[in-house]
């Protein structure tokens, strides 16, 4: 079967110090996978990477197999790609509406009106205050906001950075639970950075950790909770 | 009362216009973070190219209008194949390319019409309107100013609030990035935004120049004004320009009519460098919140 995303070699960053150094991972469709590390691994930056805000050096960024690499972050969105940023990427000054309505451009016209019925229905806490400015809201409403507006660009592959972050221990409980939804229900294909290992691990399928732009370790999730050396080296639970 | 009433209601026909000039700018910035120094340069050039048409038919609609069409076209163009290379780099590059720009064009304005002094027609008459036996201070022409301004700046409001159009330049205004993530073709947006400056800039020249004559540099003091006027307002703030605008012209109005008309573009100039001083993010600015 063909992987929903797939990265070889990637590598970026300047060549004396590169972030990434030669990256590959392997994502199967209606799956989660959690990158973990510390900060400064290259988590980010290989986010980044894949949806075209940075550029890599060399290797390849596929799509249901069909190369991906290096087009502009546009394109890659409209090829079925939508990336949460870390610290959220609301845009504060617009409505919460209107924060949804960007992520309804791509979509036909005629589906708009009932796909975002459909997020009001799903996320009350946005329908009930959808004229209001997104400014407004909470941390933890935030990311409701920004995941239900990349979900309304109807994505095939979901890359979510750090959506724990500055979140109290309940928040990142709901919205963990969310992304488990997400692939239990409709199927889709998550790439999760955290740096809150337990939780990743708790919801994924599989999970690799990144240090200092490489791939030290890959599993299934609850192999990589249960290994004590791994724990303590890299992910600090 | 009757000096003061003459005097407001004057300021506020050129206070619109340096509002156009205004919106313009605060076009550009919002989408690109360039500030236009060729936008003057534009203004004349499709005055000129108005002044033609209107030679050739006799008709000044159709110079008005084939004007506005002109500054549409020259602001996709000139963003398209000049700005956009320097987007990448230093925002200095994109300063020198668009003093450029303006030399560049009043040069090629020289060559083509020459450097004499051309008078160019307003829309409607220029003889100011009593009530009664008291003077206005305005013209029918005024009010046209006022009213087109009015109608353009609404229409953009509109198009802002209500239009997928709008939106997409809001939030690529916003945050460029967001917005590239969520698919908005972001180059597509920086044209739109600088051929509907181009537009406003050839409205604002139109309505200007009955009053000063059209030459290679007419739009040069015009332009120092709108972008006080755009200060003044803040730079990311379309209401802002507006208000920017009818405040300057306000202020200067009664600077011209009271104190003496020598006065009136150092007044300007003094306040351009009081807002600097005292706030340079504007009275109205969107962003000032973004960058704390």
């Amino acid at each position: 079967m063909t992987e929903a995303l797939a990265v070889e070699d990637l590598v970026a960053g300047y060549s004396a110090a590169p972030v990434l150094d030669g990256v590959s991972i392997a994502v199967a469709p209606g799956t989660i996978t959690a990158v973990l590390g510390a900060n400064g691994a290259g988590k980010t930056t290989l986010l980044r990477t894949i949806s075209g805000l940075g550029r890599p050096r060399a290797g390849q960024v596929l799509l249901d197999g069909a190369a991906i690499t290096a087009r502009s972050p546009e394109d890659i969105a409209r090829a079925g790609i939508a990336h949460v940023p870390e610290g959220q990427g609301v845009i504060t000054e617009l409505t919460i509406e209107e924060n949804l309505r960007v992520g309804l451009l791509l979509r036909e016209r005629g589906q708009r009106a009932a796909a975002l019925a459909g997020t009001y229905e799903r996320f009350p806490v946005l329908g009930d205050r959808r004229r209001r400015l997104a400014a407004t809201l909470s941390g933890g409403e935030r990311q409701i906001l920004v995941i239900a507006r990349a979900l309304l660009t109807a994505p095939r592959v979901l890359l979510l950075d750090e959506p724990s972050l500055g979140l109290a221990p309940k928040i990142v409980a709901q919205v963990m639970d969310l992304v488990r939804q997400l692939r239990d229900d409709a199927g889709l294909t998550v790439l999760l950075v955290e740096q809150n290992a337990r939780i990743a691990l708790a919801i994924a399928d599989q999970g690799l950790v990144l240090n200092l732009g490489q791939v030290v370790a890959r599993a299934d999730a609850a192999t990589l909770a249960a290994d004590e050396g791994l724990r303590r080296h890299y992910l600090g639970f | 009362m009757q000096e003061f009433l003459e005097f407001t209601l004057g300021g506020i026909s050129t206070g619109m216009i340096y509002a156009a000039i205004a919106l313009s700018l605060v076009l550009i910035w919002r989408g690109t973070r360039v500030l236009n120094y060729a936008q003057g340069g534009m203004a004349m050039f499709t005055t000129y190219i108005a002044l033609i048409v209107i030679n050739r038919t006799g008709s000044y609609w159709l110079g008005f209008v084939v004007a506005l069409a002109a500054g549409l076209l020259l602001g996709a163009l000139l963003e398209r194949s000049v700005v956009r290379p320097t987007l990448r780099r230093p925002p200095l590059n994109a300063v020198i390319v668009t003093i450029g720009l303006l030399i560049f064009l009043e040069g090629l304005a020289g060559i083509i019409y020459g450097g004499q002094y051309r008078s160019f027609p307003p829309a409607y008459s220029i003889t100011g309107l009593k009530a009664g036996s008291v003077a206005l201070g305005i013209s029918r022409d005024g009010l046209f100013t006022a009213g087109a301004v009015l109608a353009a700046a609404a229409l953009l409001a509109v198009l802002f609030r209500y239009t997928p159009a709008g939106l997409r330049m809001r939030a690529t205004a916003f945050s460029p990035d967001v917005a590239r993530l969520l698919g908005v073709r972001i180059g597509r947006v920086l044209t739109l935004g600088w051929a509907l400056a181009g537009l406003l800039g050839a409205l604002a020249g139109l309505l200007v120049t009955p009053t000063t004559f059209l030459y290679p540099n007419s739009m040069d003091a015009i332009f120092v004004l709108g972008f006080t006027a755009a200060v003044i307002g803040g730079l990311d703030s379309p209401v802002g320009a507006v208000v920017g605008g009818l405040l300057l012209g306000v202020a200067l109005s009664y600077v011209g009519g009271y104190l003496g008309s020598d006065l009136v573009e150092v007044a300007g100039l003094a306040a351009l460098v009081a807002v600097l001083m005292l706030r340079p993010s504007g009275l109205f600015s969107a962003t000032s919140a973004r960058r704390v």
